[in-house]
């Protein structure tokens, strides 16, 4: 069962599309336990119907997004921080 | 449309129309599992499920006594909103209307809540007159975690986002409280034979 | 990593495939000619997407097994018997047809030869490929970090890239590479024949006190279990860089 959980590299593309830029490697700061991690290290579920994104220290939900009808929805309420650099 | 990639078929999707399969759906004959985060480890021991919220006297049982209720097996398709659909499948489970027999309440909403902060809400309308059950069995076998053992939530007239893996409890609520998926882009409700999928539709 | 290169959404490119090799009886190498590839760096994967003559479409990500200094882009394909894109990959594919795909991606598993740190690959399976294009670039590169690779595989069949991995070893640059097989113990079999282990870690792993780049991917339950045993080692988290494949998908 431990097999359903990815990491950050798999929403690599994902994220690209969101935000127009690569960001498994920007840092991010748990809402809950305040845990700064790489994109690239956070715990991803994609076998769901949206693809959640989990604190690896944690577990608790930094991100939720789903996709439908030409759509995106994005819960990032559960990242207090996002940092990246300029280009 | 753009670039097709010659020779690909895709897996075979048996989506010939059947009463029985909603629009947009297709069958399959496995079990897939889906899952929004690391399945809950549970201790039977100290499991509860329980009746609260808008309710005079909270119901709850514990593993030992939820057991010893009167239970029912049924069998139902179930439609998930990724599209597969599975027709025929077995459940031994408390009905609801049993859990809620006796219970006074002014509460037209309800929260279904589970291990690992998971939740969906259903009306209660959704959730009695035979709509839903508890359950611990599929099957005929002992309801596996991946699946949402011990026990999850079975409301199969709607998409089985609701029907929530290792429920605890159903809150009840005089107002609609989006859940998990349904505050973030998923339908309030999910009727899967009115496509009921995201927001808008 | 010059960020300039990595801004944009990423537009769809075709790419054509010019070569198919099978490594082993489940897997392949694609060799694809891509008109106006941006370049990448090792350890990035693309993101293929197919589509059936009915509009239906899938997506999977592979990651990229050639070095930047190479001609062609290079997919290796483990085909997976129940997967839906993996046996199109491999099996249905033929030299000259096109393949639809986005990338590169990543940023975060990714190694570039001007990092000085030792250098410790993992590999379970297929996780092989993105360390092949690491192992590669480092094999173009003209300073080349001391790398070791553990390498762990099912049976001597399945082990991919076997004969270069061993020239590359041969070089003498600084390259050691250590294999275990864990279903299979072939007669005069110099490797290791069991699951990696502490004792495993411990002969091949660089002490901690070189602080090396750390590099582990593969299945999910392989990665979390040799990215334990390194932090148990003494090894900072932070140095371990891990790509997880899941059971699922291809």
């Amino acid at each position: 069962m431990v097999e359903m959980r990815l990491d950050g590299n798999a929403i690599a593309g994902l994220l690209r599309e969101i935000f127009a830029m690569e960001m498994t490697d920007a840092q991010g700061t748990c809402g809950n336990c305040g845990a700064v991690n790489e994109v690239g290290r956070v715990q991803v579920y994609v076998h769901a119907p949206g693809t959640v994104v989990r604190c690896p220290s944690c577990e608790h939900v930094l991100m939720r997004i789903v996709r439908g009808r030409g759509k995106y929805w994005i819960d990032l309420s559960g990242v207090r921080c996002l940092e990246f650099a300029e280009a | 449309m753009g670039f097709i990639s010659r020779g690909f078929r895709g897996r075979r999707r048996d989506t010939a129309s059947s009463s029985r399969v909603p629009p947009g759906q297709y069958t399959v004959t496995d079990f897939p599992v889906l899952s929004a985060g690391p399945t809950p480890r549970v201790n039977l021991e100290n499991w509860t499920f329980s009746i609260e919220g808008e309710i005079d006297e909270p119901k709850r049982w514990t593993w030992k006594e939820f057991l010893a209720l009167p239970s029912e097996t049924v069998t139902k398709d179930i439609h998930c909103v990724t599209k597969w659909s599975k027709l025929d499948t077995t459940w031994k489970g408390v009905s609801v209307d049993t859990l809620m027999e006796g219970v006074e309440t002014a509460a037209e909403f309800s929260t279904v809540f589970s291990d690992g902060g998971y939740t969906t809400n259903l009306t209660l309308d959704d959730i009695t007159g035979n709509k839903a059950w508890v359950a611990y069995e599929f099957g005929g076998q002992p309801l596996q975690p991946e699946h949402g053992g011990p026990v999850r939530f079975l409301v199969p007239h709607l998409y089985f986002w609701k029907s929530a893996k290792w429920v605890r409890g159903i809150r009840l609520q005089k107002d609609e409280h989006p859940g998990f998926w349904e505050s973030n882009g998923y339908h309030i409700r999910g009727d899967p034979w009115q496509e009921q999928r995201y927001w808008g539709d | 990593m010059a960020r300039a290169a990595v801004l944009g959404r990423l537009g769809c490119q075709l790419g054509t495939l010019a070569e198919l090799k099978p490594e082993t009886p489940r897997v392949s190498s694609l060799y694809l000619d891509v008109p106006k590839w941006p370049g990448h760096l090792a350890g990035q994967h693309v993101d293929v997407r197919l589509t059936a003559d009915d509009g239906y479409q899938t997506e999977r990500s592979y990651s990229i097994a050639s070095a930047p200094e190479d001609r062609r882009l290079t997919l290796t394909v483990e085909r997976l018997e129940d997967g839906e894109v993996s046996p199109y990959l491999v099996g249905e594919l033929r030299v000259g047809d096109k393949l639809e795909f986005r990338g590169p991606i990543g940023g975060f598993f990714v190694w570039e030869a001007q990092d000085e740190r030792p250098l410790l690959l993992v590999a379970g399976g297929s996780g092989i490929v993105p360390l092949m294009s690491m192992l590669r670039h480092r094999a173009s590169a003209s300073r080349k970090p001391p790398a070791r690779l553990l390498y762990s595989s099912r049976t001597f069949e399945d082990v991919i890239y076997m004969e270069e991995l061993a020239r590359l070893a041969a070089a003498g640059d600084g390259l050691s590479v250590h294999h275990t097989l864990t279903r299979d113990k072939p007669s005069g079999w110099t490797g290791y024949t069991r699951r990696i282990d502490a004792a495993m870690v411990k002969d091949v792993a660089w002490p901690k006190d070189t602080m090396p780049a750390v590099f582990v991917c593969g299945p999910t339950s392989f990665v979390e279990a040799a990215a334990q045993l390194l932090v148990d080692m003494g090894y900072e988290p932070r140095w371990i860089k891990t790509e997880r494949f899941g059971a699922t998908g291809g």
